[in-house]
């Protein structure tokens, strides 16, 4: 936690300092971040929905979507993207509270959510700054096609590179994006591990409310850095520590007693009234053994690692395998399979009102997953970032039903 | 009954009838088989070519009752993907071999996947259009695409697809598309002898005919309409946008009309319409269709502009219909549409075209705080111009 917190402050204080350094930043999305290939070009990159979920979490979100819809952003919108213009309509003050540089680029990974391709455009109007798009097909059948890894492959080439040279007035350097794929894997070894870690009784980790923080460092600007290679590393270890201590995961409230139920979660997490929400589960004894939104970043368990040998390439599988952009069967299939390999006792869907990407078909998602598994399904309704919609006792009341049922079944 | 009446009235039969009569007479008649596309644009040409019949599918409308739909979505998920999976579940597009899902919003993509799970023993492909916009590049991707989906309903329907047959279809659908043209200009000509309710029907019986016979049926009734004079009123022309994929209810374009508006552009049924010129019939085919979707296409939510200016597109049409404001109707909860809408807005206020806005789904059966809302933005616009 102190090394993450640690992480995070240089690179604002880095963000903040740019009027000074001359350093430009590309604002890019978090599935399909092409981090390795932004920092080879010496590029700072800024996470849109880092921020935003930041902001939620210093309950500044409420605000910042009033003011999105005050310019005429319809209720009915993403909040993310209303949370992140109203950010930058109050100042575009980051989450340390430092101002964050307007982008010389936005790089828009297109993938595993339309609205990214709403928000650039939004973003592009105000900033008046160029755009470089990535689309990354879908994996509709569930699979990547040679032909799909080509086509990105070619925009990463002919589109994408030559406008990070531009931006940045430095040559591609292969060499380096290497060197940093090989420290993105070794991070990505480690990360597995963790996560693999939750296969013990008890879990040492909750791989959901724990695992937001654990996927931090990877998931935005740091993977392929020496400082992610090191956090993840001594992630490793301690959770290593905690498995041979026999202890689970740790709670805000401390460290975590009993486990009575082991659950999958699908779905991104609330982030306005976080803790509030952990506490429902933990207070109850619910520990998150796997969690599809911490695949958002990468669906590394299934062996996918970045690859200096076949750099490019590598991006593009890593792009074109994120979790939101798997068809539905596929992701019927890995919670499946979690529920079944991390010996889960049930699952819950958090329904996003935001995100489309992820709720559309969450509920015959359900369905089916209940009929592979055996194993029933909780569901419940929040937002990211607008407190509007989280609903705190109706939450509690829905969850409370399912323990109880579990707890019936077992 | 007079001519146009009775040409609407056949339309209106299509129109409401959801379980697809027409498409089931049609494989009985030919022995063909038919496939569902979902909006916005899916190219007909290779359904059509491949001995088959596109079928338009865009929900269940206002005449559906959602029984089981409302299961599969929450409350905050546009209408028209539990319209359109209460179709599907009750068994009214069993008649349909397969269904074709166009990549528009995260909404359709992932009903193609509950297609996948629900109707295992169909034909369920996800389009996957590009939105890099070179030849070189997102051409390339999209012609694999294409003869990927050319592949499938090969395997279907037992029967090669030529290139004659293809430019055969491309030559029918280029003549479609011309007249649907003739039949916009006209209307923004003479709003008052091609009433929108009429045309929009015109243009929903081009998701279940085939294709020669909508052309056919749009030449007629553009006949039709140009003998039947109907006195003009002192309404105000708009041009309505946000609408291209879960349709507004037929009584709210009817209120929208009677509140005093003509609309002399949409974007209503827009695929028949998504590509503004001909379709090139070359030595390949598929490489045409390809093109004629890299190229010169309507701006539209769903399609990454890279060409112009945002809005640059939608203010063109106001200019060329010489339509005096704008109106945003967008289904309630459409990520697209509204995300769209306030970049639209701010190309029209540098542009001084009045504006107005509101949110529909396909169901709602309130008209009265529309037609008052178009109702006052036309009255203002005929006032002072502005709104
Ligand atoms: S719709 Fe979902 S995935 Fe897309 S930007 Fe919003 S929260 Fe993120
Ligand atoms: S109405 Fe909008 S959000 Fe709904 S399916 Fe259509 S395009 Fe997607």
């Amino acid at each position: 936690m102190i090394m993450q917190k640690k992480m995070i402050a240089n690179h604002f204080e880095r963000l903040s300092n740019t009027d000074k350094t001359g350093e430009k930043a590309v604002y890019t999305f978090v599935p399909g971040n092409l981090n390795e290939l932004i920092w080879s070009f010496d590029l700072l990159p800024v996470h849109p929905e880092i921020n935003a979920l930041q902001s939620a979490m210093r309950k500044q979100s409420g605000d910042y979507v009033l003011e999105a819809e005050k310019i005429g952003h319809s209720e009915d919108v993403c909040t993310y993207v209303k949370s992140d213009i109203g950010m930058m309509r109050k100042g575009n003050i980051g989450p340390t509270g430092q101002r964050l540089p307007e982008p010389s680029l936005l790089l828009l990974s297109y993938t595993g959510c339309f609205t990214f391709m709403k928000w650039f455009e939004l973003l592009k109007q105000e900033y008046k700054c160029p755009v470089v798009m990535l689309h990354v097909p879908y994996q509709a059948d569930g699979r990547i096609t040679p032909e799909m890894r080509f086509y990105v492959t070619k925009q990463l080439k002919d589109v994408v590179i030559p406008k990070l040279e531009e931006i940045s007035g430095k040559k591609f350097d292969l060499d380096r994006l290497r060197t940093m794929l090989a420290s993105s894997a070794r991070s990505e070894d480690d990360l597995v591990h963790v996560w693999n870690a939750a296969k013990n009784k008890p879990s040492p980790i909750d791989a959901y409310f724990g695992g937001v923080y654990y996927i931090g460092p990877i998931f935005t600007a740091f993977r392929g850095k020496p400082e992610c290679e090191e956090y993840y590393k001594t992630l490793r270890a301690e959770v290593d520590q905690r498995v041979k201590d026999g202890l689970g995961p740790i709670t805000p409230d401390g460290k975590m007693h009993k486990e009575k139920y082991r659950l999958v979660v699908e779905g991104p997490p609330n982030w306005t009234s976080f803790r509030e929400f952990w506490e429902m589960f933990y207070a109850e004894g619910a520990v998150c053994v796997s969690s599809t939104y911490t695949r958002v970043g990468g669906l590394y368990e299934q062996g996918f690692r970045h690859d200096p040998d076949h750099p490019l390439e590598s991006l593009a599988d890593y792009c074109l395998g994120c979790y939101t952009n798997r068809n539905l069967p596929s992701r019927v299939d890995i919670i499946a399979k979690d529920i079944i390999d991390f010996q889960a006792d049930g699952f819950v869907v958090n329904s996003i009102k935001s995100c489309n990407s992820f709720s559309a078909g969450q509920l015959l998602m359900m369905k089916e997953i209940e009929k592979k598994t055996g194993r029933s399904g909780g569901f419940i309704e929040s937002d990211l970032v607008d407190p509007r919609y989280f609903s705190a006792a109706n939450i509690k009341n829905r969850l409370e039903s399912y323990f109880q049922m579990l707890e019936a079944k077992s | 009954m007079s001519e146009t009446r009775e040409i609407v009235e056949q339309c209106k039969v299509l129109y409401e009838d959801l379980s697809l009569a027409s498409v089931k007479e049609w494989k009985q008649r030919t022995g063909g088989r038919a496939i569902g596309f979902m909006p916005v644009y899916a190219p007909r040409e290779l359904v059509h070519a491949a001995g088959m019949l596109p079928v338009g599918i865009m929900g269940g409308g206002e005449n559906l009752e959602i029984i089981k739909g409302d299961a599969y979505f929450q409350s905050y998920i546009c209408h028209i993907p539990r319209s359109t999976i209460e179709l599907g579940v009750t068994g009214r597009l069993d008649c349909l071999d397969g269904m074709l899902f166009p990549a528009i919003c995260d909404v359709i993509r992932n009903l193609s996947g509950m297609w996948q799970m629900l109707f295992k023993d169909k034909l369920v492909r996800y389009l996957d259009l590009p939105q890099e916009f070179t030849k070189e590049i997102g051409g390339t991707f999209y012609k694999q695409e294409l003869q990927g989906l050319v592949h499938e309903l090969e395997k279907l329907g037992g029967k090669k697809v030529t290139p004659e047959a293809l430019r055969h279809s491309i030559k029918l659908f280029n003549e479609n598309r011309r007249a649907i043209e003739r039949l916009y200009n006209a209307r923004a000509e003479t709003p008052e002898n091609l009433p929108t309710y009429e045309l929009y029907l015109v243009m929903r019986a081009s998701n279940v005919l085939p294709v020669e016979e909508h052309t056919a049926l749009v030449e007629k009734y553009l006949a039709a309409a140009a003998r039947q004079k109907r006195n003009k009123l002192d309404n105000a022309r708009v041009v309505v946008t946000g609408a291209f994929c879960e349709q507004p209810p037929i009584a709210l374009i009817r209120a929208l009309e009677a509140s005093g508006c003509y609309v002399v552009d949409d974007d209503w049924v827009l695929g028949a319409r998504y590509l503004l010129g001909d379709v090139a019939m070359g030595e390949d085919p598929l490489q045409d269709l390809a093109n004629a979707y890299l190229g010169d296409c309507v701006e539209t939510a769903s399609r990454y502009e890279t060409r112009l200016e945002k809005g640059a597109f939608l203010i063109e049409r106001v200019k060329r219909y010489r339509a005096e404001g704008v109106v945003f109707c967008a289904p309630s909860f459409c990520d697209p549409a509204l995300l769209e809408r306030p970049m639209l807005v701010e190309a029209l206020n540098r542009a001084n075209v009045p504006h107005t806005s509101f949110n529909y789904a396909e169901n709602t059966s309130q008209y009265h705080v529309f037609k008052e809302q178009t109702g006052t933005f036309a009255d203002s616009i005929k006032l002072w111009g502005t709104a």
